[in-house]
């Protein structure tokens, strides 16, 4: 943050924006939106740490070394949720495998 | 900023310099926290896609009022937070004073409902998991009440909802400590000369746990089904 001190006027904006994505995200969930509920959520939780990283964390007026590091981290987190969930979130996709039990017809040696 | 005027550390080239640095530095470690809060989120999500009825039982479990009470109460925290470090940053000692002490009492605030609102009754509903998982009649009827029949692996989101948020209110114990001594240390008016990069990393630390807890509202409070 080498451009001075942010505005007063900003940050109560962006807290005004966060207590209404609060509302928001609260009344979404009394909605029956299927799958669509989880994703509502998250997008707002992603909208509500974006503002917060932003403008409270001064990330807007950070170097850009800084950026750069904070994003390689979020990146490594989605490959560490996103390649673990491609487990169990795609077992269903395919038939399971015939259970493998021992045959009673096969013939002895 | 004007910052030249600022002594730094030899081995950097100016006070800004050495400023970039402490917030960099800072960040590195809030990434390893965000990794290890990341983790316990992915085997929340493992685990839900797993007991999908279950989690949303457990879910509904939770009192949705307390919840959002303390959302709001944590990002009002980030708000005086936020004050603080720019009054730090505008010189302004009372000022800076005045909002950490906001900042504590906003984050005992979010303890004490946590605490008596939330764990307390949890522990008396019998719902906290360990050797005697043994919840009360009314919670067994509740989350029988729409399934039919006695859900699996309930007390596996409630491991899930201990574990998470003991462990952010761990973190917010130990944000207190860190407001504590900006206090003692900023009552001199050392942060207040034009140095300010303690405020700045203290108030990054206070916003990722405040981020930890937006991600824990819409997880464990919201997606449970609940129209």
């Amino acid at each position: 943050m080498s451009e001075g001190p942010v505005p007063v006027r900003i940050y109560l904006t962006v807290f005004a924006c966060l207590l209404a994505l609060t509302a928001l995200t609260t009344r979404v969930a009394f909605i029956d939106m299927g799958p669509l509920n989880t994703v509502a959520a998250l997008t707002i939780a992603v909208t509500k740490m974006l503002l917060v990283i932003l403008f409270f964390m001064h990330l807007r007026h950070s170097p850009r070394l800084t950026k750069v590091a904070v994003v390689a981290g979020f990146f490594w987190l989605v490959l560490l949720i996103g390649l673990t969930l491609s487990d169990p979130l795609t077992r269903h996709w395919t038939p399971g495998p015939s259970p493998w039990v021992p045959s009673t017809t096969q013939s002895q040696p | 900023m004007a910052t030249s005027e600022l002594t730094h550390a030899h081995q950097f080239d100016d006070a800004q310099q050495q400023f970039d640095a402490a917030s960099l530095g800072m960040w590195v470690f809030l990434l390893t926290e965000i990794m290890f809060f990341g983790g316990l989120f992915c085997g929340y999500a493992v685990y839900r896609s797993q007991y999908l009825p279950s989690f949303e039982a457990g879910s509904r479990l939770l009192d949705i009022r307390f919840g959002a009470t303390n959302t709001v109460v944590l990002l009002a925290s980030s708000l005086t937070m936020a004050l603080a470090v720019r009054a730090a940053q505008t010189r302004k000692r009372n000022a800076l004073m005045m909002f950490v002490v906001l900042t504590m009492l906003l984050g005992i605030a979010f303890l004490g409902i946590k605490f008596f609102y939330e764990w307390i009754p949890d522990w008396k509903d019998g719902v906290v998991p360990g050797l005697h998982w043994v919840p009360t009649a009314e919670v067994v009827e509740h989350v029988a009440g729409r399934a039919g029949a006695v859900l699996p692996r309930v007390e596996l989101f409630f491991c899930f909802y201990f574990f998470m948020t003991g462990m952010h209110a761990l973190h917010m114990v130990v944000g207190l400590g860190i407001m504590t001594y900006l206090l003692l240390k900023g009552r001199s008016g050392a942060f207040t000369s034009g140095h300010f990069a303690p405020v700045e990393i203290s108030g990054l630390y206070w916003h990722f746990v405040d981020i930890v807890w937006i991600f824990l509202f819409p997880l464990l409070y919201l997606i449970g089904g609940r129209y």
